[in-house]
């Protein structure tokens, strides 16, 4: 092109100008006339057989419309069935023996309940406060049955279970076995194992979730305003249950604050109120209130790993096994996703010849789980570099060294696992330089006098994560590109933003294919009618898969304007800008539009990607740790990644930043603690702490990018690598500044309580008041 | 139907009268009864700080005040920082530059919290600054561009008072032990 | 989340609002900032039936030092905040000032008054804890009344001034236990006064919470006039805030500012090696989901050897 690309350059972002003046528009802005307000009744008990619920005297209280209970849905609505959950392609089948179970879901159920928060009925009101007036008078009689909230106790013979017609609480099994892991683990110099646990985390975007749903009396369709990631999936969805077909569904993702993963999910709220509202024939939002959200939406990451590496005595690891047990909450609603991607990315940069991991995922009394930021991967990378470390620490080596010695270099890739990919592809990486990640995350902490810095009485660690994060997962994405009046192009994308800034990321990929400038790009997402097809954002892959659809989409429409244009006279080089205002003037309004002129200059194109493309990453996290007190601050935290070809390097910098500093909740803050009774303690901001400014710590960045050879754009997905790392290098880093105390650190968060506890362990007893005075 | 009350408020400087019952939430009140959509609601138990708008200049959390509280009362909301169409606020501006915002969610409160930072303090120390965005949480930027674009507000807003007072200025009054 | 129905009174004068909680007959809460009680109504944790506002009495806004004795008078109606931003404040009771410091964030201390935190005493809040280590006294004030104590009242020896309107109690005596002082259904703390720390003072105010602007996990402040006067006060190990009398009694022996250095490192070891078993015998934490009792107990101690050696350096 004649002029500077715009791919690569921080522009500031298109969409910040109308949120800063507060003319966003969030679901709970969305206020249609006569809109009525919702909100549920939940299960206060985790698992409960329902006797009655009445609801009589709540619907006599002045301002209250209705009332509906799973009775009164009963042969309206279709249980939720997950379809997603049920699917294992076959050479993930032959290669892992991999199934998986799901129990259908009603959206109201009528029999059990089997969470604490699961939705029981639904009042709707003049507004809010009389629909929770009116909550406090429904009666409801259930008989509590035994629950069980671990995953191991799941896994116990006699555990209560959630499927009665299942024999077990086991929701999905698979093994992956390569080369003679028990001969290796018999002859190898060293062989470390232990059992680390994941917590669970809420994702906790500072939106809740959402729904407005509204009908239409002129044609009967339904508008569905939702804080969802995947419009095109729930639309499809709410077809499915509601029984009608998705033509006369329109859904609308406005701005959404925030996602995470969460958002991605379908629930039974979007199902009732989307009945509800048809049923009445009259508007009705519901807005998710935190506490709500603690209960209510999808939580992440409970894993129990045990695990064990081998390694000869130069420490090259030469053979890895994990056991691994998933809680997937009260149902299995998204199968294979999480817990497979915690075997795709347990292994991570490192070559190892044998390998044997098998999970098993279970379903409990608790919260459903779903990916969050990460899905799977920061769980299984807490492991894995954890027993890297373990392995460190006997051998005596530095853990940095050790990480550079087993890397895979540059000069093996691509390079093939053996492992088939969730997409039922061989796993290759297709790209990158670890060894080169590590090098610059261990030069970005090794300029200062840690201790110097520290002070007297704290001791400092240095802790290490490395990963590999497969991004741009398909199945497809879908683009249109088209001229629009004022010499402007609308580029419409199924990926819509919950703040990743799709509009300026997206634009700048539309505005270099066709060669105009940026301000004459105009991109929508998430809206069910702007385009007819989409998968949604998630998964890393909005920029792969979206943003390789829009260049694509892109290009085409170039390639007709040009001709288009050459039909006018316009002579339109390779490298020239696009004329589009002449273009503009083809409306099939213009009297002097020349005969057979295009009316319509529009692309579509969906892109299908091959195989995911790798990102990596290598975190570097140096704490200092009050051995009194258990205090942990965090003085650098470095990161190394490649991100591929970065389209805006401001707002890539940005989404890793901000995902670490979700991982650094995790490990630092953040933890969802159900009782043994499965009654959630931690369901409000302030038992559920996420981490403030004050915790920020000092961030290092470095880049290590390498182009990916996958797909046009030369990019990988960004959005959740920063997450992945901070647990481990967090965990590593407290576990070294007290090496010399020779704790273990088995998880997170590493509170003051739980650090000092471990130091505690190690000392002799105090000696008691009596003895000291 | 429940007692109301009257009240009388001005809100960015244009004078309000509403009937509310005395349990409406101020922040509800400024969002569904003013229609100023740009306060956002994110936990109501005062701990996220997406609600906070200026109370007579103080910044408060929007939904642990009932609005009859706030009667007699001047709000100012993010919506008063710049007039529709007017060059944006300096630190609206800065949040622009410094990518000190993602989704956008939060930002409302962020924006409000500093304005009566720098108002109070044109040159925060950084225990100051810090103690007051950390009474707002953001999930999507990790608070790094946050900070940034506060202090390149407080470098614009000197610059618009022609103070010559350099950016980085002395601690103030230190955060307590 | 949104609060259940109440009946709502913002009087402008305090004789109104003193009998519109006599007449709440139990019933009725004091609103003053409510950034305690608004969280709770919200939750429906707490539904009064009427909530006073006093934010017009003009009365209750008072803030400034006694002549008579230097104490700092803190009204019902004042800010966190306002109080942060007072001159006396800043110059003259900067333990006062370091620990109101740690009170949440701006957002809340604009709103959140002295007096509410005290009157809602949460174990962990930093309020009540400076006020035991000033030897605050609490005015409590009432409607005029027949005479007679109501049902379950703990103070029933307090004498009534000549209206029958007002006692002043000690903190130590204003404290009750969790969420729970003397003040009586119907009963304002009206005002709150901090005598100034005694000459030659050195204090110290240590917290830790696991966030900026948290409750404590536990906290502790030292006040030491070597020889002359000690307080240590822990909080957030315990039903409320307490003094440690064992800790305070050795801390008396401590020599004076003019003693030799050698007793001075002596003294220090001694309080390094006491102190935390004296601490973890006379507090009784609980644990939650931040911490649990045993380390609350340890950090008890841990706080409080720093708190005093911070306290005994600042008085040299």
């Amino acid at each position: 092109m004649a002029r500077e690309p715009l791919v690569g350059r921080s522009v500031p972002r298109v969409e910040d100008e109308r949120l800063l003046r507060g003319n966003g528009r969030y679901v709970d802005d969305i206020a249609p006339a006569g809109c009525l307000e919702a909100a549920f009744l939940r299960s206060p008990h985790a698992h409960a057989r329902i006797k009655a619920i009445d609801v009589s005297l709540a619907r006599l209280m002045p301002g209250v419309h209705a009332i509906f209970t799973g009775a009164d849905l009963h042969g309206q609505v279709e249980p939720m069935v997950f379809q997603i959950a049920k699917i294992v392609p076959p050479p993930v089948r032959e290669s892992t023996g991999a199934w998986s179970r799901v129990h259908p879901m009603a959206a109201l159920p009528t029999e059990r309940a089997t969470w604490v928060g699961q939705p029981l009925a639904v009042v709707i009101a003049d507004d809010r406060y009389r629909a929770e007036d009116a909550l406090e008078l429904i009666e409801l009689e259930l008989e509590p049955l035994p629950a069980v909230v671990d995953p191991l106790d799941a896994l116990a013979p006699g555990a209560p279970l959630l499927e009665p017609e299942w024999e077990s609480n086991l929701a999905l099994h698979y093994r992956f076995s390569n080369g003679d892991v028990d001969a290796v683990f018999d002859s190898a110099a060293v062989v470390v194992e232990e059992q680390f646990r994941s917590h669970r985390h809420i994702a906790s975007p500072i939106e809740t979730r959402g729904v407005v749903a509204q009908p239409d009396p002129y044609d009967g369709r339904l508008l569905v305003w939702s804080s969802t990631q995947t419009p095109h999936q729930l639309r499809d969805f709410l077809a499915g249950a509601l029984r009608r077909s998705p033509e006369t569904l329109h859904v609308r993702a406005p701005d959404v604050g925030g996602g995470f993963g969460p958002k991605g999910a379908i629930y039974p709220e979007e199902l009732v109120i989307s009945y509800v509202a048809s049923a009445l024939n009259t508007p009705v939002k519901w807005i998710e209130d935190r506490s709500e959200h603690f209960l209510a939406t999808t939580h992440g990451r409970e894993q129990v790993h045990t695990i064990a590496l081998a390694a000869d005595a130069d420490g090259r690891f030469l053979a890895l096994r994990d056991q691994i047990t998933h809680n997937c909450g009260a149902f299995n609603i998204l199968g294979l996703v999480v817990p497979y991607n915690s075997l795709t990315h347990l292994v991570g940069m490192y070559a190892i010849p044998a390998v044997d991991v098998e999970m098993r995922a279970v379903v409990t009394n608790t919260g459903v789980t779903a990916p969050y930021r990460g899905a799977g991967r920061p769980e299984a990378v807490f492991a894995m570099e954890r027993i890297v470390d373990r392995v460190a620490r006997r051998l005596g080596i530095d853990p940095g060294e050790l990480r550079e010695r087993n890397a895979i270099p540059p000069s093996a890739l691509p390079y093939e696992t053996g492992m088939i990919y969730r997409d039922g592809t061989r796993q290759v990486y297709d790209s990158g330089d670890y060894p080169e990640l590590l090098r610059q995350a261990r030069r970005l902490v090794s300029d200062e006098d840690w201790e110097a810095r520290a002070g007297a009485g704290r001791e400092v660690g240095i802790g290490y994560a490395a990963y590999v994060e497969g991004t741009g997962v398909g199945p497809f994405e879908s683009a249109s590109a088209q001229v629009i009046a004022g010499a402007r192009v609308r580029v419409a994308v199924g990926s819509a933003s919950q703040g990743q800034g799709h509009r300026t990321t997206l634009g700048q990929i539309a505005a270099d294919a066709l060669g105009v400038p940026l301000e004459a790009i105009e991109v929508v997402g998430g809206d069910t009618n702007a385009i007819a097809t989409g998968f949604g954002t998630l998964a890393s892959r909005s920029l792969v898969v979206g943003g390789n659809a829009v260049a694509k989409a892109c290009a085409e429409l170039r390639a007709q304007v040009v001709e288009a244009a050459a039909g006018l006279g316009f002579e339109v080089g390779a490298d020239d800008p696009l004329p589009l205002g002449p273009m503009a003037a083809l409306t099939p309004f213009n009297p002097g539009r020349p005969a057979g002129a295009p009316a319509v200059l529009r692309a579509q194109a969906e892109y299908y990607p091959g195989p995911v493309t790798y990102a990596a990453g290598v975190h570097a996290a140096v704490v200092a740790v009050d051995p009194r007190t258990g205090e942990v601050e965090i003085l650098r935290y470095a990161i190394a990644h490649d991100c591929g070809r970065a389209v805006n390097p401001q707002i890539a910098d940005g989404q890793v930043i901000g995902g670490t500093m979700q991982g650094i909740g995790g490990a630092l803050f953040e933890e969802l603690v159900y009782d043994d009774e499965g009654q959630l303690r931690t369901a409000s901001f302030m038992d559920y702490l996420l981490p403030t400014a004050s915790e920020m710590p000092e961030f290092r960045t470095a880049h290590v990018d390498v182009v990916s050879p996958l797909n046009p754009l030369g990019v990988k997905g960004l959005g959740e690598g920063g997450a992945i790392g901070p647990m481990a290098a967090l965990a590593n880093a407290v576990e070294g500044a007290l090496a010399g105390h020779g704790v273990v650190v088995r998880s997170c968060p590493l509170t003051p309580d739980r650090v000092r506890a471990l130091v505690r362990a190690t000392e002799p007893p105090v000696p008691t008041a009596q003895e000291t005075t | 139907m429940s007692e109301q009350l009257p009240i009388r408020l001005t809100v960015n400087g244009a004078e309000l009268s509403a009937e509310v019952e005395p349990r409406l939430l101020l922040s509800d009140f400024i969002r569904h009864r003013a229609g100023l959509t740009g306060t956002h609601v994110g936990c109501e138990h005062g701990v996220c700080g997406a609600c906070t708008v200026l109370v007579d200049g103080e910044p408060q959390r929007s939904c642990l005040v009932f609005a009859v509280q706030a009667d007699g009362a001047e709000v100012e909301t993010v919506e008063g920082l710049a007039a529709p169409g007017a060059e944006l606020h300096a630190l609206q501006q800065a949040f622009h530059e410094e990518h000190g915002m993602q989704c956008g969610f939060c930002t409302s409160g962020f924006l409000m919290t500093s304005a009566a930072l720098l108002r109070e303090h044109p040159h925060p120390s950084d225990a100051q600054l810090l103690d007051a965005i950390s009474g707002n949480l953001c999930r999507c930027t990790g608070y790094q561009n946050i900070i940034r674009a506060v202090r390149s507000a407080e470098a614009k807003l000197a610059a618009q008072a022609g103070d010559g007072t350099p950016a980085a200025a002395p601690a103030g009054d230190a955060d307590g032990a | 989340m949104k609060p259940a129905q109440f009946a709502y009174h913002a009087p402008t004068r305090l004789e109104e609002l003193l009998q519109l909680l006599a007449d709440g007959a139990g019933e009725a809460r004091v609103l003053a900032g409510g950034q305690s009680l608004v969280p709770m109504m919200n939750f429906r944790l707490a539904t009064p039936e009427t909530l006073v506002d006093l934010r017009r009495v003009q009365a209750l806004r008072e803030l400034s030092v006694r002549a008579a004795d230097g104490a700092l008078l803190v009204g019902a109606g004042v800010t966190q905040a306002r109080l942060l931003r007072e001159p006396a404040v800043q110059a003259g009771f900067p333990l006062l000032a370091a620990g109101v410091a740690h009170v949440g964030h701006p957002q809340i201390r604009s709103r959140g008054t002295v007096c509410g935190s005290l009157a809602h005493s949460d174990p962990t809040a930093e309020l009540p804890a400076l006020a035991l280590a000033h030897d605050a006294r609490m005015t409590i004030a009432r409607a005029p009344r027949r005479r007679e104590f109501p049902p379950g009242s703990t103070n029933r020896t307090q004498p009534w001034n000549s209206q029958s309107e007002r006692r002043e109690l000690a903190a130590d005596d204003f404290l009750v236990s969790y969420y729970e002082t003397a003040v009586e259904p119907g009963e304002l703390l009206e005002q709150v006064a901090f005598p100034p720390l005694p000459d030659g003072a050195g204090w110290s105010f240590r917290e830790l919470a696991r966030r900026h602007g948290d409750f404590a996990l536990a906290g502790a402040i030292a006040v030491v006039a070597p020889g002359r006067h000690a307080r240590l006060v822990l909080f957030g190990v315990g039903d409320r805030a307490r003094r440690i009398a064992s800790v305070e009694e050795l801390l008396l022996r401590a020599p004076a500012a003019d003693a030799v250095p050698g007793d001075a490192a002596a003294l220090l070891e001694q309080i390094r090696t006491q102190v935390p078993a004296l601490v973890a015998a006379a507090v009784n934490p609980s644990g939650d989901v931040h911490a649990s009792a045993d380390y609350r107990r340890e950090l008890a101690g841990t706080l409080a050897v720093t708190a005093i050696a911070e306290a005994l350096e600042r008085a040299r």
